[in-house]
């Protein structure tokens, strides 16, 4: 990439930008992906929200991304498969990492075993491993926020076997120790989990007993998430 | 035609409507308001409800220039709400019912902010904001029924909004949530203590926390809106619940949908605020496919779940064609209001 002045005032990130490509945008930030010091690159921009009030949310777009960067860094240094963080620009709220190539969501994988009409048995390893990456994560403190089976990456083995998984999609995490808040987390994966793939109770399960078996703090979270669960049900719903 | 007389009650409203295919008759109602940095009791409620419901009954019927033989349904609120006002409500409807000789139909109170909404506003397919004093969801529909894809899991947002109230001593007349709104310019903390704190030592007014307590709080509510619209793909927003009359709410929203280019709708006060129309309303829908509920089964339950059991079965939410009406407010994609 050619050296690049700002130009008219222009941050330098906003008119390489402008030469990437976007991929996705979402409610939060737009996805570009790029070449950056000779690599290809995911660009996570978080754009200005109108609808907040301007403190609130130049405040909130920096915490959610220095966040952002924080938890996948504690993950990496634990030994969590997560992309390498490459660039942080603050100016424009911009997370330059790595792109992960040959992989699909697990959502994908498990949508497309289903409907090849696999049985969920075949399943089983892959819960198995993303509980045990779970417990590992957690075990750091670091809460993902957003666990569904899109933020899960499962990158192609060799001799198409299995290879690993990547956890991607840190937007809205945080470092906590609180059972309740990994309670929270574990709860939000079962919600996504069982609304998206239909019939995989056993399968998520399978996913608890492997957590469960990772991790010595582990049944203090399994006990929020049971509170947690009821709590939608019971609390008094007035007005 | 069929025609629906809808009661309401579950909270501090108590209120009566008549809905005849798809169009109000007529929907009156009373609030039981408390002084300032009170809330309100649920045998208070029930007795405030009981003092005024036959005079409102008596209203609806003559408002929309009916009499109880012209009636083919009783609709009235199963749940969710507070027990003894709710049970108040369900006695009457159910006396009236037995007495006028017509079927019962239980509504969900929550169904019923929906089902009125997409009737007041002709909302095709929305992802529906449910706030309230009791209720913060969101919802949308999905393969036959009603599905809370989010929701609190400690206090719902107007419950929040009251109980500041209460702490900064605001007017409950007409809500709290009304005169939170009339307040405003901005800070950023919320705690009591930070508040009596600052209020005392004149760091802030009452007017800088409601106002830092509303952004704050209605960026929440959009942002966990949009992130529902993107996960489903959604075009379009519905606000229902008596903190869906919120202006500013109502103005943050539409400030996203612009960004999307989704559409949003909202409804005034006569609809966001429960109501008797509203329950009359589910009731109709529920009634034409012929569910309605025995005396045996007409309990009252205050924790009744917006999805699974509850939904209106079989409606085939997006073939429904219902035209705008009255007290629509469309905002954003549209020239006016």
């Amino acid at each position: 990439m050619a050296h690049m002045e700002p130009v008219n005032n222009k941050p330098a990130v906003s008119q390489f930008l402008q030469q990437a490509v976007l991929i996705k945008q979402g409610a939060e930030a737009r996805v570009y992906r790029g070449r950056f010091l000779g690599k290809s690159a995911i660009i996570k921009e978080r754009f200005q929200k109108l609808y907040r009030h301007p403190a609130l949310d130049e405040k909130l777009t920096r915490r959610r991304t220095a966040q952002e960067v924080r938890s996948i860094l504690r993950c990496r240094k634990a030994g969590i498969d997560a992309p390498v963080i490459y660039f942080v620009d603050y100016t424009t709220n911009c997370i330059f990492l790595e792109e992960i190539i040959d992989s699909v969501t697990v959502r994908e994988h498990i949508a497309s075993a289903q409907a090849s009409g696999q049985s969920v048995e075949a399943l089983y390893g892959l819960a198995d491993t993303i509980g045990k990456i779970l417990a590992k994560m957690h075990d750091e403190d670091v809460v993902h926020g957003d666990l569904t089976t899109s933020n899960i990456l499962l990158v192609k083995g060799k001799e198409g076997r299995d290879g690993k998984l990547v956890l991607i999609d840190f937007g809205l995490s945080y470092i906590s120790a609180l059972p309740e808040d990994k309670g929270v987390d574990m709860y939000v994966l079962e919600k996504a989990f069982l609304s998206t793939h239909p019939n995989t109770e056993a399968l998520f399960e399978r996913l608890l007993k492997s957590y469960t078996a990772s991790s010595k703090k582990a049944p203090a979270v399994i006990k929020k998430l049971d509170e947690v669960r009821l709590r939608g049900r019971k609390r008094s719903m007035v007005g | 035609m069929t025609v629906v007389i809808g009661f309401e009650g579950s909270a501090n409203k108590i209120g009566i409507g008549i809905v005849r295919d798809g169009e109000v008759l007529s929907n009156p109602r009373r609030t039981y308001i408390t002084p300032p940095g009170q809330g309100f009791l649920p045998s208070e409620t029930a007795k405030h409800h009981r003092g005024a419901i036959l005079t409102v009954l008596r209203e609806a019927l003559d408002e929309a220039g009916l009499k109880p033989a012209d009636i083919d349904c009783v609709a009235f609120t199963k749940g969710p709400g507070m027990g003894a006002p709710l049970v108040t409500v369900a006695l009457v409807a159910r006396t009236v019912a037995q007495l006028w000789g017509k079927p019962l139909v239980g509504v969900n109170h929550c169904i019923g902010h929906i089902e009125m909404g997409r009737l007041i506003t002709g909302a095709n397919n929305p992802t529906v904001l449910y706030v309230s004093g009791g209720n913060t969801q969101v919802i949308a529909y999905s393969e036959r029924r009603y599905r809370i894809f989010g929701e609190t899991i400690d206090i719902a947002v107007g419950n929040c909004l009251d109980r500041f109230a209460r702490v900064i001593k605001i007017s409950n007349d007409p809500s709290p949530g009304y005169n939170i709104e009339q307040m405003f310019i901005g800070m950023l903390y919320i705690y009591y203590d930070a508040a009596h704190k600052m209020l005392s030592s004149g760091q802030c007014t009452a007017e800088d926390l409601c106002f830092s307590l509303q952004e704050t709080v209605f960026s929440m509510l959009v942002e966990i809106t949009e992130r529902a619209m993107a996960h489903c793909g959604s075009q379009e927003v519905l606000i229902v619940g008596g903190v869906g009359c919120n202006l500013r709410l109502q103005e943050m929203m539409g400030v996203m949908c612009e960004e999307r280019g989704a559409r949003l709708f909202a409804t005034d006060e006569r609809f966001c605020i429960d109501n008797g129309a509203m329950i009359a309303q589910a009731g109709w829908e529920m009634f034409r496919v012929g569910q309605t509920t025995e005396l045996s089964d007409s309990w009252i339950t205050q924790r009744y779940r917006t999805s699974p059991h509850s939904a209106v079965k079989n409606v085939h939410w997006p073939d429904q064609e219902h035209l705008p009406g009255d007290g629509c407010v469309c905002v954003n994609n549209q020239e006016g209001t």
